[in-house]
């Protein structure tokens, strides 16, 4: 069903057209990385270029993420949530269903069947929450290759769970002690492993950052989850909805929903950053609302840094989003005005946590809460037959021992 | 001609390789750095590489990675880099001095200030690890204007496409990663590198450097048989890092150990470099 709109935005330069050859997003992305791993990333693009049109490679990966991942994921009416709020009618993408239990999946298995055909043997990742490192872990097994997963020090104490998951799935989980021992460093320490080993190995990187071609190969990989939401909600709608909101830290399950949308120019898109303690503590990770441009990770993106451009230590109740970065095309879609980023607090995400937990009996992950904390604040103020589809990128197990921690109890 | 230029001409002239030595700028505090620059060259340095520390230096091993760090703890900044150099050059007028580091502190200044205020203060080249060519202006081309060099890495991954396109950007010398990994890994292979480094002086007539990997004085030796320099960094900053005895202990170690270099580099006479 062609909805009217396709043919207005068709008048125009798409939003979905970019990034240019040499992986920029407007001024945002790029390729920023010492001299012996371009030879690496452009091997790498040039397979992502042969095999993103290859008709084999798109049938294996369609017929894993079904069997395998189990897509489509449910788009869910939160009637209750949606009663409470009194507003605006609210459907979760249920990307907390997928195997693994988080949208990291589609990109870890993508990524997993280019890095077979381009002859590698062994996957490295970093991670944050475990949720990447956990899905990595899990195509590493499925696939037969040797998996090693960095993580910071910090995060391995606080999500303890999705370590012993990865270990049981055969990955050596590497503790990254250098820097902040978190994310960013996780993703330092993936970086020099892979210039070390770049024969063998397949850096599998879990968000829309890094050098081209990541930031468009992993987007490409969680695209199916606006394109599902899309006809989803036209099915059970019959139009498209109004809002859509997305938690953002390094931005791979945001630019997933959002990228669908992006020339539906009646869709409004929210991408929430974590807030932390509140942006004027200086303890967040919202680099859009409070960052500047400046280059880290191999491409150009908004950071927190510095006056003099040191990468400034971040926090979030949440360690997905406990990054000082983000994604070069969420970098763009800021400067042009087509996305609105905000913050939702640690308090905030807390709070909605258990909202949702208690109204729909779903219980989101930590990061996933950013993004319904914010629905929650945006509904009513909205009209009762208008839509908003909230991502809802992972589930809340991996996170009860800090949930519980916040109220004092001990597990 | 620029000091870059004039240092490897004369040496050629008589048949020596260059010593390029390596410390990051603030370690193990911001007063030691410009009296161990001068004891660097009085020990037979001839090129000064001066390292910005950075946060998250992803082309480093542990050993620069600790010297960031303990720079970072100190607050070494970008600019007060710079006052180290201009510092160093009321003394010394003559030994170049190259700064290595990342881009993003270089961005935070603003290219065009720091383009500025590097020649400003003595600066004579720069090398940005995370900057390859493709993205190399417009700071490549600010340096340039002020008279300054971009010194570029290639490696043992870099395709012959990108050596002619690496060849072509830089200017002062070329860096010739010796193997794949971080600054500081485990040793280079000689003979892999010889084979290289002719492949690299079909297209270009620059000085080339080898570094990342050179431990010891043995090394630098063979090195110095056929490299136009050779450049030696993690195994001086580990000295740094375990040297107690404060500044004039460090001092004293990296004479010793810097004049090793030079003697072992002395005494083997470049010759095929000396022939292309």
């Amino acid at each position: 069903m062609a909805h009217p709109l396709e043919k207005l935005t068709s008048l125009k330069e798409s939003l979905r057209a970019l990034p240019d050859r040499d992986g920029h997003f407007g001024r945002y992305g790029g390729r920023f990385v010492a001299e012996t791993l371009m030879g690496p990333v452009e091997e790498l693009r040039v397979a992502y270029e042969r095999y993103r049109s290859d008709a084999a490679f798109n049938t294996e990966l369609q017929s894993d993420l079904r069997d395998f991942v189990g897509r489509p994921s449910p788009l869910y009416r939160a009637e209750h949530l949606g009663r409470e709020l009194q507003g605006a009618r609210i459907y979760l993408k249920r990307e907390d269903l997928n195997h693994t239990g988080a949208h990291k999946i589609n990109n870890a298995l993508g990524q997993a069947l280019l890095a077979k055909r381009m002859g590698k043997t062994r996957l490295i990742a970093e991670t944050g929450a475990g949720q990447h490192g956990v899905a990595t872990a899990t195509v590493a097994a499925r696939f037969g290759f040797e998996c090693v997963v960095y993580m910071g020090a910090e995060d391995i104490q606080r999500q303890a769970i999705n370590v012993f998951r990865m270990r049981l799935l055969g990955a050596k989980v590497v503790p990254v002690t250098s820097g902040s021992r978190t994310l960013k460093d996780a993703l330092n320490e993936a970086m020099r492993d892979w210039v070390a080993n770049v024969d063998d190995t397949f850096y599998v990187i879990g968000t829309v950052a890094g050098p081209h071609p990541y930031p468009m190969m992993v987007r490409d990989f969680h695209a199916c989850i606006g394109e599902e939401a899309r006809s989803q909600v036209l099915m059970a709608e019959g139009r498209l909805p109004d809002a859509l909101v997305a938690c953002v830290g390094g931005g791979s399950n945001a630019i997933g929903l959002f990228h669908a949308f992006l020339d539906d120019e009646t869709v409004r898109l929210y991408g929430v950053e974590a807030g932390g303690a509140g942006l004027q503590t200086g303890k967040h990770a919202a680099s859009l609302s409070s960052g500047r441009p400046g280059v880290l990770h191999g491409n150009r993106t908004y950071l927190l840094e510095d006056d003099a451009g040191q990468i400034r230590a971040t926090h979030s109740i949440s360690a997905g989003l406990d990054y000082p970065g983000v994604g070069p095309e969420h970098a763009w879609l800021k400067d042009i005005g087509r996305v609105i980023y905000d913050t939702i607090t640690d308090a905030e995400a807390l709070q909605a946590f258990h909202a949702l937990t208690r109204t729909e009996g779903i219980m989101p992950a930590l990061e996933s809460s950013h993004a319904i904390a914010y629905a929650m604040k945006l509904a009513p103020k909205m009209k009762n037959d208008e839509v908003i589809i909230i991502n809802l990128s992972g589930r809340g197990d991996k996170d009860i021992h800090t949930v519980a921690a916040r109220a004092g109890i001990e597990l | 001609m620029s000091r870059l230029a004039g240092t490897f001409a004369a040496l050629r002239n008589v048949h020596r390789a260059a010593l390029v030595t390596y410390i990051t700028a603030g370690d193990p505090d911001k007063h030691a750095t410009v009296p161990l620059l001068r004891a660097l060259v009085e020990a037979g340095a001839d090129v000064l590489e001066l390292g910005v520390p950075f946060s998250d230096p992803t082309a480093d091993g542990p050993v620069i990675q600790g010297a960031c760090e303990r720079a970072l703890r100190h607050g070494t900044t970008l600019a007060d880099v710079l006052g180290m150099v201009n510092q160093f050059r009321q003394t010394d007028a003559h030994t170049p001095v190259v700064l290595m580091g990342y881009l993003n502190p270089v961005e935070a200044m603003g290219a065009e200030k720091f383009a500025a205020a590097a020649a400003q203060a003595g600066v004579d080249g720069v090398l940005t690890v995370d900057m390859p060519p493709e993205e190399a202006e417009p700071l490549t081309g600010l340096l340039k204007a002020r008279g300054l060099d971009s010194i570029f890495l290639l490696s043992p991954t870099s395709s012959r496409a990108r050596l002619k396109r690496i060849c072509e950007t830089a200017s002062g010398f070329v860096y010739y990663v010796s193997l794949k990994g971080v600054t500081g890994a485990a040793s280079l292979d000689v003979k892999d590198v010889r084979d290289r480094l002719i492949d690299i002086r079909r297209e270009t007539r620059l000085p080339v450097g080898v570094g990342f990997g050179v431990r010891d004085a043995r090394a630098a030796a063979q090195l110095a048989g056929f490299a136009d320099a050779v450049i030696v960094g993690s195994a001086l900053v580990s000295r740094i890092a375990e040297q107690h005895g404060g500044l004039v202990g460090i001092s004293a170690g990296l004479r010793e150990f810097v004049h090793g270099l030079r003697t072992a580099m002395d005494g083997v006479r470049g010759t095929e470099a000396v022939n292309t």
